[in-house]
């Protein structure tokens, strides 16, 4: 087991080192920078001026490894536009973020892997086809109209919860379950397959012969082998939603951290920008660890890839 | 407290489907005393299996099982409800399956897979139930037994899976072992040292057993009693000996011509086969379900048809002698 996580930590800080290459490469791929630094007016002085202050004149690797030394230590330089550092920009920024995508995952499995449970344990059942009926809602439904009807309907018809901003908790319940709703529809009917075919194993067969109650045989025997691909599936979304939740941040204006890579983007705030794609790509190789050695624990097959 | 371990009357077992109702099992009749072994055999489909799973009470919900009494012990299992079959089972009576390479659970250790059927069954300690699964581990012929109990299936082949599933099913020392095709899934030579295990266990600790099996070879060997099947009714029951000696359904007799001997069968022969295939079990069925693949069948064969010949030796045919005659008459 310590030699997988090893294994798999080694793996990760190769994969984290690729992406900080590549984010970094993207600031010469979208053109001069100094150039559009410097907008369409500047002459070619100035442009030469901004070249030489923000060393655009180096070679290339020696700006990557003059970025990713800053970069470890948590300084990745100056926002073009806040005139900030980026660092502290995207902290106080990914508090929101954060804070919104923890709450929406753990919502999306505290109603997906119960209701998924429920949904195998009787196929076709009433609960089956509500689960059902959920799901395809929720695949079917835009997450920014889904977002302004619980606004129409609980901040102004019937006053019951903020409808925009972050100062409280009450204004993180809607986007919330906005964004757990978008998770939930996948890792639900994942959950539902995986304990149908569990269910139907032989070993289930063997603890029920052994005399195991139902309650042992669906949550000792079976949830445990059924929820692996759904932890695999679980890392990916949590990732999505920390880096991708600008429709939801929009809607109910929550300044988070993908509403600033949004701007960003549109400002041309490049040191911003990259920051950010190394930072939403840590997320990923973080919970794809995580969900790694997660997995290994709960299937002991895996421990020997 | 009463020889008789395990009656079984009239068991019917109906499995509604999108095409109407398929009789799996209709009017099986058994009995099993403490310490015997019986073997039910028949061909895949039989209702074999079933009928097993039906005395265990783990038959899916979709099937409907009927019967005039299934009494195991002391313990009407008719009237039991799932809290009394639990307590029951894993207990009294145990259960190994044909598949060892998916009969165990992936994500425990042997050692855990093991402790659980004792721990939920008395109230022993941990360290109780680890000294009885290694005492078991052992009987079972498993070298290093205590390092066994940290290992995972996966880490076993399918020979010491089998005997992680025997000695699973031994946990409690149950009075009745029903064993589900136990050496099929397994190697030729694995097959013989599997078999022989059961026997030894069932002799020592007194335990009656149920061995279920299409392979007349293993039957020979091991049970007292035989309960041939044939697509959901028993053909043919009686003591193993006289089984073999004088087998009274052509079905039986069928079964016997498909096993080489080794001196008989010359070398090249065509091994016997019993032509057609097992009759649809949707919908009414009357009469013997063998009559379509019997040479010897007349037109009374579509009717009901009782159990012939002594108690301890019966068969259910039209013929008296189970058209023995007859079939001595097509040979010369």
């Amino acid at each position: 087991m310590f030699a997988f996580i090893l294994k798999r930590l080694g793996l990760a800080l190769l994969v984290a080192f690729t992406v900080s290459f590549i984010s970094f490469s993207l600031l010469f791929l979208s053109g001069d920078p100094a150039a559009a630094l410097a907008g369409e007016t500047a002459s070619g002085e100035d442009v030469e001026a901004l070249r030489r202050l923000y060393g655009f004149d180096r070679p290339m690797m020696v700006q990557y490894g003059d970025w990713l030394f800053s970069a470890l230590r948590g300084d990745f330089g100056e926002s073009y536009y806040f005139k900030l550092p980026v660092a502290s920009l995207i902290a106080e920024r990914l508090q929101v973020t954060m804070t919104l995508g923890v709450c929406g995952i753990l919502f999306a499995l505290a109603t997906a892997v119960p209701l998924g449970v429920a949904a195998a344990i009787r196929p076709n059942s009433l609960i089956d086809r509500v689960a059902l009926f959920l799901s395809v809602a929720g695949q079917a439904m835009p997450s920014f109209w889904f977002g302004l009807i619980l606004i129409v309907v609980f901040a102004i018809q019937l006053g019951w919860l903020p409808p925009s901003g972050a100062s409280s908790w009450r204004h993180f319940i809607m986007p919330t379950i906005v964004l757990g709703y978008y998770a939930m529809p996948a890792i639900m009917r994942l959950t539902r397959a995986g304990m149908l075919d569990v269910l139907n194993s032989d070993y289930i067969r063997t603890a029920r012969a052994k005399g195991s109650g139902e309650m042992r045989v669906l949550f000792k025997h079976a949830l445990r082998n059924a929820i692996i691909p759904v932890v695999s599936l679980a890392a990916v979304q949590m990732g999505f939603m920390l880096g991708g939740s600008i429709v939801v941040e929009s809607v109910f204006a929550l300044h988070g951290a993908g509403y600033l890579a949004w701007e960003s983007i549109a400002r041309n705030d490049l040191p911003t920008v990259q920051a950010l794609i190394l930072v939403f790509s840590m997320f990923y190789i973080v919970f794809t660890f995580l969900a790694d050695v997660l997995n290994a624990w709960l299937d002991p097959r895996m421990r020997s890839a | 407290m009463s020889d008789m371990l395990l009656s079984v009357r009239n068991l019917t077992l109906d499995i509604p489907t999108g095409s109407g109702i398929l009789h799996a099992v209709r009017g099986i009749d058994f009995d099993l005393r403490r310490g015997e072994t019986l073997s039910i055999v028949g061909e895949s489909g039989s209702g074999k299996s079933l009928t097993s799973l039906a005395v265990m009470g783990l038959l899916g919900k979709s099937i409907k099982r009927s019967a005039d009494e299934i009494r195991f012990g002391d313990t009407d299992l008719l009237k039991a409800n799932n809290r009394v079959m639990r307590d029951l089972r894993g207990n009294r009576m145990a259960m190994i399956f044909q598949e060892p390479m998916t009969s165990l659970n992936p994500a425990y250790t042997i050692g855990d897979q093991l402790m659980e059927a004792l721990l939920l069954h008395r109230n022993v300690s941990r360290d109780k139930a680890r000294a009885r699964a290694v005492e078991l581990l052992e009987k079972v012929g498993i070298t290093a037994a205590a390092s066994r109990l940290s290992q995972y299936p996966h880490q076993l082949s399918g020979g010491l899976r089998q005997r992680v599933m025997i000695a699973m099913a031994l946990m409690c020392e149950p009075d009745l072992l029903i064993a589900d095709e136990p050496t099929t899934a397994l190697d030729v030579t694995i097959q013989a040292q599997i078999l022989r295990l059961l026997v030894d266990l069932t002799r020592e600790m007194n335990m009656a057993m149920i061995l279920i099996t299409h392979d007349l070879g293993v039957v020979a060997r091991v049970a007292d009693k035989v309960a041939v099947m044939y697509a959901g009714e028993l053909v043919e029951t009686g003591p193993a000996s006289e089984v073999f000696a004088t087998p009274s359904h052509p079905y039986t007799r069928g079964l016997l011509r498909c096993i080489p001997q080794p001196g008989k069968t010359a070398r090249g022969a065509r091994l016997g086969t019993i032509a057609g295939i097992v009759p649809s079990l949707v919908g009414e069925v009357t009469g013997c379900a063998f009559r379509t693949r019997c040479p010897h069948a007349q037109p009374s064969c579509r009717e009901a048809i009782p159990m012939r010949g002594t108690a301890g030796h019966a068969f259910r045919c039209v013929f008296a002698d189970g058209a023995l005659s007859e079939e001595k008459g097509v040979v010369a």
